[in-house]
């Protein structure tokens, strides 16, 4: 049983300044057990007083080793780890490695796949942002509010198990498109989610937005601006709301997201409420998309019919040699890789979802790197909340939106 | 490749003699580690490259020498492109020099390549382990690092395993 | 007309000490915040509107492991949150007992690697494991109810330690 070990001052002499080492300031520990942290993330916060001097983030207490478990591991059974790195965000992790995958074998993906992704990742990024400003507000001490996006979370939740079997990890995805066809009463259920769904953020708004409680504490807090976030290579809401406009979805659409029609919310002031009214519009854009996938959703295969990667349908096993041989192939084996290194990322709700994967010529993986957003979002933590409030801390770590599974992976 | 990309390559092929590959529509560019942080502080600021949207490394023991190859993503916000700038290290004696005064992502990303690989960053501000406790030995991303891999207990083997499992006292 | 009735009149109950102390323990057991990972946010699911933890008495989660007689680990332990587990364990106050949920917390889950625990009872004795990734809200408030029939069960000479 390991032991904890104690830290002696002078390996903290070079993170904390010299009056904490004389004793005029205060150095705090917000352990990794705080009902405020979002996770398990160490803080070691200088405090003199009640300001924060500085906080030095201490991370890996959920480091879970995937990027090498999934070299151990055949390209398609190593999709079952991804779910797990941002777990509120399963299916974009999913999306992010299915298309690492299809670009390195170069793999087609239907146009009734690519559609079914898109609904279904939108929706992802609804819960993510509803688990966002449930917590949030609940440490802002709104509590109703954490009730009322939980309440949302189960529909969607609800959704995906329909089409999965699945409510959390459910690796729907697969290379090649997506494991089965929705069944009918899918498009019921997301009709009736989008019929319901743009009531409920304004009822949101109506609680927080304008309340003068959470403007007081949101207002400019933690100021990023556009210098920091691009040297700290901070992406996604973060980002936009500090004034520069880079959706991936936008500059670089992937899985058909040129036809539908969304704007990219971006501010320019880089506090807390900006991130906050960033991050609000953006559910009201993902529903959009929705919509409009949903009404053009065409007919046709949901997975790639090349067989040297997909593996074919039931019914064929029993009549063609062929479907058998690649069906004994895929799963005794795997399919190959070619040698070679690509990147490959997503827009995740946190930010760039980024996949560096390198085949050597085998079944598996040679070398997966997950370049997750909240990595760096955390990063930029000590630069947000020089200056403030110990409160205002909490409200920083909320409004940064960071998953510890992200980080530590 | 397209155009813009094309003249990238171009410019850094003539200012720094850099071999380049190609692969999926990607551009790779393998530059020699000693001039590591002139290369990226000239795409930063000559070619316009202001975000490093990953840095990570890989271990090819031991197929190729050198061992360790270090890989950066670039991104141009204005030019939409991406470029990948990649440093082989030898494995013996594992050095790169840091580009954490060029990007300061760069800080944390160089502390995990240690952590995970062993390959140390000359003139880093805080040579820490990131992700491993303070005290672990070895670097697990490594190829030569064992998995770690503990057996099952299924109902065959349940009695064996369950005597050499280190169950918690009260 | 027997005794029982009688005094059932008059608002009595007449029961055993044993089944007095174990339903009081049972029924306001206060779970200390320990979510670590995805099965955290199916916890917070199982705290929130449609699968209510209230009903059992578990509406406050407490932060502070002096406060709580519930640990439910939940999510994947790994390497260096192994001690900090430990100490947070031995901080509770007895009567104390543990919920694994989740493969991670049970068995090292889907992660047979370097940095996970395989198992979080090599770190804490478990009184009941909650399978599943992640467990429905259902499935853990099933676990939770198993831990209250385990603790119905409980008598005094097994309580006191020698």
């Amino acid at each position: 049983m390991p032991q904890l070990q104690e830290v002696t001052v002078d390996e903290l002499k070079h993170l904390v300044s010299n009056r904490a080492i004389e004793g005029e300031t205060v150095l705090l520990n917000m352990g990794p057990q705080h009902p405020a942290t979002h996770g398990v993330l160490r803080l070691l916060v200088e405090l003199d007083g009640e300001t924060v001097v500085n906080c030095v983030p201490d991370i890996g207490f959920l480091h879970t080793g995937v990027e090498k478990n999934m070299e151990a591991k055949t390209y398609q059974k190593a999709e079952v780890m991804t779910d797990r790195l941002d777990y509120l965000n399963t299916v974009g992790n999913n999306l992010a490695y299915c298309m690492a995958v299809e670009k390195l074998v170069d793999l087609d993906v239907p146009p009734r796949a690519q559609a079914i992704r898109v609904i279904l990742t939108e929706l992802q990024r609804l819960a993510s942002h509803l688990v966002w400003i449930g917590t949030h507000a609940l440490d802002l001490a709104a509590m109703s509010m954490f009730m009322y996006a939980f309440r949302e979370r189960e529909i969607i939740l609800d959704i995906l198990e329909l089409v999965s079997g699945q409510r959390m990890m459910t690796t729907y995805f697969r290379p090649g498109g997506v494991w089965r066809d929705v069944p009918v009463e899918f498009e019921g259920a997301v009709r009736d989610f989008i019929k319901l769904f743009p009531k409920r953020i304004d009822e949101y708004e109506a609680l927080l937005t304008k309340n003068p409680l959470l403007m007081d504490r949101l207002l400019g807090i933690g100021v990023l601006t556009k210098e920091n976030a691009l040297s700290y290579g901070v992406t996604g809401p973060m980002l936009r709301a500090s004034g520069v406009d880079w959706d991936l979805r936008k500059v670089r659409p992937y899985m058909g997201y040129e036809q539908y029609d969304f704007e990219v919310p971006v501010r320019t002031e880089g506090d807390n409420y900006a991130r906050y009214l960033v991050r609000v519009q953006e559910m009201r854009e993902a529903l959009k998309i929705v919509e409009q996938a949903l009404d053009k959703l065409p007919m046709g295969p949901v997975r790639s019919d090349n067989r040297k990667f997909v593996p074919p349908p039931r019914s064929e096993i029993g009549t063609s040699m062929e479907a058998l041989i690649h069906h004994f192939k895929l799963w005794t084996e795997g399919f190959e890789a070619p040698r070679g290194g690509i990147y490959s990322a997503v827009e995740g709700p946190r930010g760039e979802l980024g996949v560096y994967l390198e085949g050597d010529g085998g079944p598996k993986p040679y070398r997966v790197h997950m370049r997750t957003p909240s990595f760096e979002n955390v990063s930029v933590l000590p630069v947000l909340a020089k200056g403030h409030l110990v409160a205002d801390l909490i409200a920083i770590i909320g409004s940064i939106d960071f998953v510890l599974g992200d980080i530590d992976r | 490749m397209n155009t813009k990309l094309e003249k990238v390559i171009q410019a850094a092929r003539s200012e720094f003699a850099c071999a380049v590959e190609e692969f999926r529509g990607e551009a790779h560019l393998i530059v020699d580690p000693e001039r590591i942080v002139a290369v990226i502080t000239w795409l930063r600021d000559v070619q316009d490259f202001p975000l490093l949207s990953a840095m990570t490394a890989v271990d090819y023991w031991p197929k190729m020498d050198p061992r360790f190859h270090v890989i950066y993503q670039l991104t141009s916000l204005s030019k939409n492109l991406s470029v990948q700038v990649r440093a082989p290290v030898p494995g013996a004696r594992p050095v790169m020099s840091t580009v954490s005064g060029v990007f300061a992502n760069a800080n944390w990303r160089e502390r995990e390549i240690w952590d995970m690989f062993g390959i140390h960053f000359d003139g880093h501000p805080d040579p820490r382990r990131i992700l491993m406790p303070q005290d672990w030995e070895g670097h697990p991303l490594r190829k030569d690092y064992p998995l770690g891999y503990e057996e099952p207990q299924f109902t065959f083997n349940f009695e064996e395993i369950d005597l050499r499992k280190p169950y918690a006292k009260e | 007309m027997g005794v029982e009735q009688k005094l059932g009149n008059m608002g009595i109950v007449t029961t055993t000490l044993e089944e007095v102390v174990n339903w009081s323990r049972t029924r306001a057991m206060w779970p200390m915040l320990f979510g670590l990972a995805c099965c955290a946010i199916e916890m917070m699911g199982a705290q929130a509107a449609d699968y209510d933890m209230s009903r059992f008495g578990m509406e406050l989660m407490r932060a502070s492991p002096r406060q709580a007689d519930l640990m439910i680990v939940a999510g994947r332990v790994s390497r260096k949150m192994g001690p900090v587990l430990r100490r947070l364990y031995d901080q509770m106050p007895e009567p104390k007992w543990v919920i694994s949920m989740g493969d991670c917390a049970s068995c090292g889950g889907v992660f047979n690697n370097y940095a996970i625990f395989q198992g979080v009872d090599e770190v804490v004795p478990v009184d009941v494991y909650v399978a599943g990734c992640p467990p429905r809200p259902e499935s853990l408030i099933h676990g939770v109810m198993t831990l209250y029939e385990k603790v119905k069960a409980e008598k005094f000479k097994d309580l006191s330690k020698s």
